[in-house]
């Protein structure tokens, strides 16, 4: 467990109004000061500042550089980044999401489980094992990234992504898992499906999972697995 | 809220589009919006609507409409041959349509251009979803119902804020819009991922003249005619957030610039960011077209953006006749 002090940032013009502050490492901890960044920005409301996406090792501020330079934007993150305290570990809200795992609803489960060494039934349980921290919300509207997955779940993208994967796909790679909010290409190992809805432009909160977020995987019902 | 006009033929594609929805980036929804920002900013301008009134984006040309209800109309972007009930229609200017004229788009007969905008006085009635009238077409909300326009849809004006008679021969001078052309020079800044690459690489990428290949729509363009720009390792980067105008660098070599309904993440090195003032020059480009890259630094974007927002906040004058009056040089 390292010390958020120690922490390299920084800082990239990304063109001439967006700024991006990246760590050099990667890690849970790095995503947790990513998280309370954003959320500081946020609740700070520099005028100028239009929107910060976190990801999950560094924080897009864009900005309009006709209220805000470049220069100052740097100097009030800055100012934000030494006295930053990560996020809770553990996360505020865990939404839980029922998942129907294999079968038609997880094409992928039997081969990750083959890949990795391990029964359908104990990727299942590994993946229901913990929270999960939503690192970052992108891809697509309420696409949530979230991890990190342990390491006997890593497994890399597919050498060939589907060009459409169904709406609550439940899905792993590169020891993260996401949830595909709508019918969208894929490229990661689908091994469930859960009929949560993610993303609702109309509602109030448009995301079921905001960036920040806790998310427990529960098993809605077992397909019989070998 | 009245019935202003009919689509008879979309052309292309044509969509509902405003400001955009930058705020929206933090649910993973891209900002979307007019591909020509500042056109569409002039003709809301030249009709004083309020900044976030909607404006109708017409894609590449063979379009038509009808108009449903007397009104002043703004045609700014691309001269794609408009006609107003046969006329050629002025362009960047205040024009009077009658109820029942036609209006057409023809295709680009000029060398350069790819999106006109139409603007009426209040803008076009549709409803804000996550506090935008833009057309998000991936995800099927914003704008009219989601989607591209079709024949036989119609569209409601808001109501025009002052006495719209006003507006008649407002007209926006040709000294203050960018520098539209064939084969555009878009200006980049370095991108954070400039230095995984090569100093020869960074030479093929500013000293080719590009085509933006058919793979290219708003989410971005493809862009072709440049041996593979492949960094000097194979790298993997983080998911991070990206806005339009990055030059991302995929596996392949074959640059990306995204565009206005690109995706809020990637990962994919990037390579460069084209400065905000060039973004409506990329606007106008369409798949075939040409351009070139050069790498300037943060002070000649900001001035060149500042440059643009002084136009915007000084003009448009209220008379042709006095069309260079007080406009800055």
């Amino acid at each position: 467990m390292h010390d958020p002090d120690a922490v390299t940032w920084r800082f990239h013009d990304l063109g001439d109004t967006a700024m991006l502050v990246t760590s050099e490492s990667v890690d849970l901890l790095v995503n947790q000061l990513v998280l309370a960044l954003a959320d500081t920005l946020a609740a700070l409301a520099l005028p100028g500042v239009q929107v910060v996406v976190p990801a999950i090792n560094s924080a897009l501020i864009r900005y309009d550089p006709a209220m805000l330079t470049a220069a100052d934007l740097r100097a009030h993150v800055q100012r934000v980044l030494v006295r930053l305290k990560p996020v809770p570990a553990t996360p505020a809200r865990v939404v839980a999401v029922p998942v129907r795992y294999g079968g038609a609803d997880g094409p992928d489960l039997a081969d990750v489980a083959a890949t990795l060494g391990i029964s359908p039934a104990e990727v299942i349980r590994l993946h229901c094992g913990q929270v999960y921290r939503v690192m970052m919300i992108g891809f697509a509207p309420g696409y949530p990234y979230a991890g990190p997955l342990p390491p006997a779940l890593h497994v890399p993208r597919r050498s060939t992504p589907r060009t459409q994967v169904p709406r609550g796909s439940v899905a792993i790679a590169a020891g993260l898992t996401g949830i595909y909010p709508a019918p969208l290409p894929g490229g990661w190992h689908v091994i469930g499906r859960t009929t949560l809805e993610l993303f609702d432009p109309y509602a109030d909160q448009p995301c079921l999972l905001q960036a920040g977020d806790g998310v427990q995987f529960v098993v809605l019902d077992e397909q019989p697995q070998r | 809220m009245s019935a202003v006009l009919r689509v008879d033929q979309p052309g292309a594609l044509c969509s509902v589009q405003d400001r955009g929805r930058i705020g929206a980036a933090r649910y993973g929804v891209p900002a979307s919006g007019a591909m020509d920002q500042f056109a569409r900013a002039v003709a809301n301008r030249l009709l004083d609507n309020p900044a976030d009134a909607a404006v109708l984006e017409v894609t590449a040309g063979n379009a038509s409409f009808t108009l449903l209800a007397a009104t002043p109309l703004a045609i700014t972007g691309a001269d794609l041959q408009a006609t107003l009930q046969g006329w050629r229609m002025p362009l960047w200017t205040v024009v009077q349509g009658l109820a029942g004229m036609r209006l057409r788009f023809g295709q680009r007969t000029a060398a350069w251009g790819g999106r006109a905008y139409i603007a009426v006085p209040g803008g076009f009635d549709v409803p804000l979803v996550l506090g935008s009238r833009s057309t998000y077409l991936a995800g099927g909300f914003g704008g009219f119902a989601g989607r591209m326009l079709r024949a036989g849809d119609v569209l409601a004006a808001r109501p025009p804020r002052g006495d719209t008679t006003l507006l008649l021969g407002r007209t926006w001078p040709e000294s203050a819009r960018p520098g539209y052309q064939a084969c555009p020079t878009l200006r980049i800044i370095r991108g954070p991922h400039a230095d995984l690459f090569t100093p020869a690489t960074h030479a093929r990428l500013t000293g080719t003249r590009l085509l933006v290949s058919r793979s290219s729509n708003r989410m971005g363009f493809r862009l072709e005619g440049v041996p593979s720009l492949l960094p000097v390792a194979p790298v993997s980067i983080p998911s991070l957030g990206v806005l339009p105008g990055v030059v991302q660098v995929p596996p392949d070599g074959q640059p990306i610039l995204l565009m206005a309904d690109a995706q809020t993440t990637g990962g994919y090195p990037i390579i460069g960011v084209v400065i905000d003032a060039d973004l409506p020059l990329a606007a106008q480009l369409l798949p075939g077209d040409a351009l070139q890259f050069v790498v300037v630094d943060l002070a000649i974007a900001t001035a060149a953006r500042s440059q643009m927002q002084r136009w915007l906040a000084a003009l448009p004058v209220s008379d042709a006749q006095d069309g260079l009056c007080g406009a800055p040089i």
